[in-house]
């Protein structure tokens, strides 16, 4: 599907551009959208190496395990099949705290690992099923207080810059709970599918 | 608000101290630790240059021809019809594809029509209730190499979907004057 989305996006933009003689814009476009993904890709570098670099002390002196054998009773159910201990709900946990707090930065680093964590398990270059639910908990967005937003509204003069922090939490919570629904169902079609 | 911005301040350089404190008492390496760690980080952020720029050269190529507004235009009416303010729809659209160019537009949108207003206010929530779906599965299976991503991105809009939705009755019905 990413496939198709992604030639199509290029397709279609090509070809609008073709009708409507914005060429100029696109052959600006794929030559500055390329350096700014170059930028973006070497800016990573410095979050990555602080907290992949302050996460493997966290690791090695227990607390990722300690954070999620609290949360545990939550997550051991949100991905059944990770073995309870297996670092990889660790990671997961971190990452999801890192978003919680509106850490951007430091929830991606956390993120990558709990990924590579979850390749180890299943072993192949499908998304395994408990790939799929953290990606999609991610996507559906898990900020309690989305600090950026804020800023922008100080910015504009607001009278009160924090008063969508309470709809934003009800919103990210009903969003992702129909999220982590629709994420079963297609779970259990999948299943129905592989049996027949 | 005062708290708020004490807690985001204190709260990355507490996670600091706490880790390296709680290390420092065990007796671990707490330096060669980071450096091991901090090595992955670079291989990492080189492995997905290429998924990055693939992805954001096809999303500005849609952008800049001019296809994404044409796209929104035509949808108009159904949004009309549906009581979604046509001034949100860049907004909604964009979000699951480019995380800056949502934020532009949502600093925009306050610009334009005030942070107070029916608009700024579900912008602000819209920007802060979803997440670049596009940006986290590219990053997030680009950084693994998962070349089957599964269910993954469908699960992934339909939840944008869902976050612009709620994020409009959820502001329509707090705010509501």
């Amino acid at each position: 599907m990413v496939n198709y989305i992604w030639a199509g996006m290029s397709i279609i933009g090509i070809i609008y551009a073709m009708i409507n003689g914005t060429m100029d814009q696109v052959n600006e476009a794929i030559f500055s959208s390329a350096s700014e993904a170059v930028t973006l890709s070497i800016g990573l570098i410095s979050v990555l190496v602080f907290w992949l670099g302050l996460m493997r002390i966290a690791e090695k002196a227990g607390i990722l395990s300690k954070l999620s054998a609290f949360f545990k009773p939550l997550v051991t159910r949100l991905f059944p099949d990770i073995p309870k201990d297996h670092p990889a709900m660790g990671y997961i946990l971190s990452n999801f705290i890192a978003n919680l707090f509106g850490l951007g930065n430091a929830a991606t680093p956390m993120g990558i690992k709990a990924m590579k964590e979850m390749k180890l398990l299943s072993n192949s270059d499908k998304a395994s099923r408990s790939m799929i639910t953290f990606l999609v908990i991610n996507t559906s967005s898990l900020t309690l207080i989305p600090t950026t937003v804020i800023a922008i509204r100080m910015q504009y003069q607001s009278a009160a810059p924090t008063e969508i922090v309470g709809t934003t939490i009800i919103a990210t919570l009903i969003t992702t709970s129909f999220a982590i629904i629709i994420d079963r169902l297609f779970y259990l079609k999948r299943v129905s599918k592989n049996k027949k | 608000m005062n708290t708020i911005t004490l807690i985001s301040a204190w709260i990355i350089p507490s996670m600091v101290m706490i880790v390296l404190i709680t290390a420092t008492v065990k007796k671990l390496p707490t330096y060669e630790l980071f450096v091991e760690g901090g090595k992955e980080g670079v291989k990492t952020a080189i492995s997905l240059l290429p998924f990055l720029l693939g992805m954001i050269v096809s999303i500005a190529i849609f952008r800049s021809s001019g296809a994404l507004d044409a796209f929104i235009t035509l949808l108009e009416p159904v949004l009309s019809f549906l009581g979604i303010p046509s001034e949100i729809a860049p907004l909604a659209f964009t979000r699951p594809i480019s995380g800056t160019a949502a934020l532009a537009i949502t600093a925009e949108l306050i610009k334009i029509y005030g942070p107070d207003s029916f608009i700024g206010r579900l912008a602000s929530t819209m920007q802060g209730s979803t997440d670049t779906t596009f940006y986290i599965i590219t990053v997030y299976f680009g950084a693994v190499g998962i070349h089957k991503m599964g269910d993954a991105l469908k699960v992934g809009l339909i939840a944008d979907f869902i976050g612009i939705i709620t994020s409009i009755i959820v502001v329509s019905i707090v705010f509501s004057q």
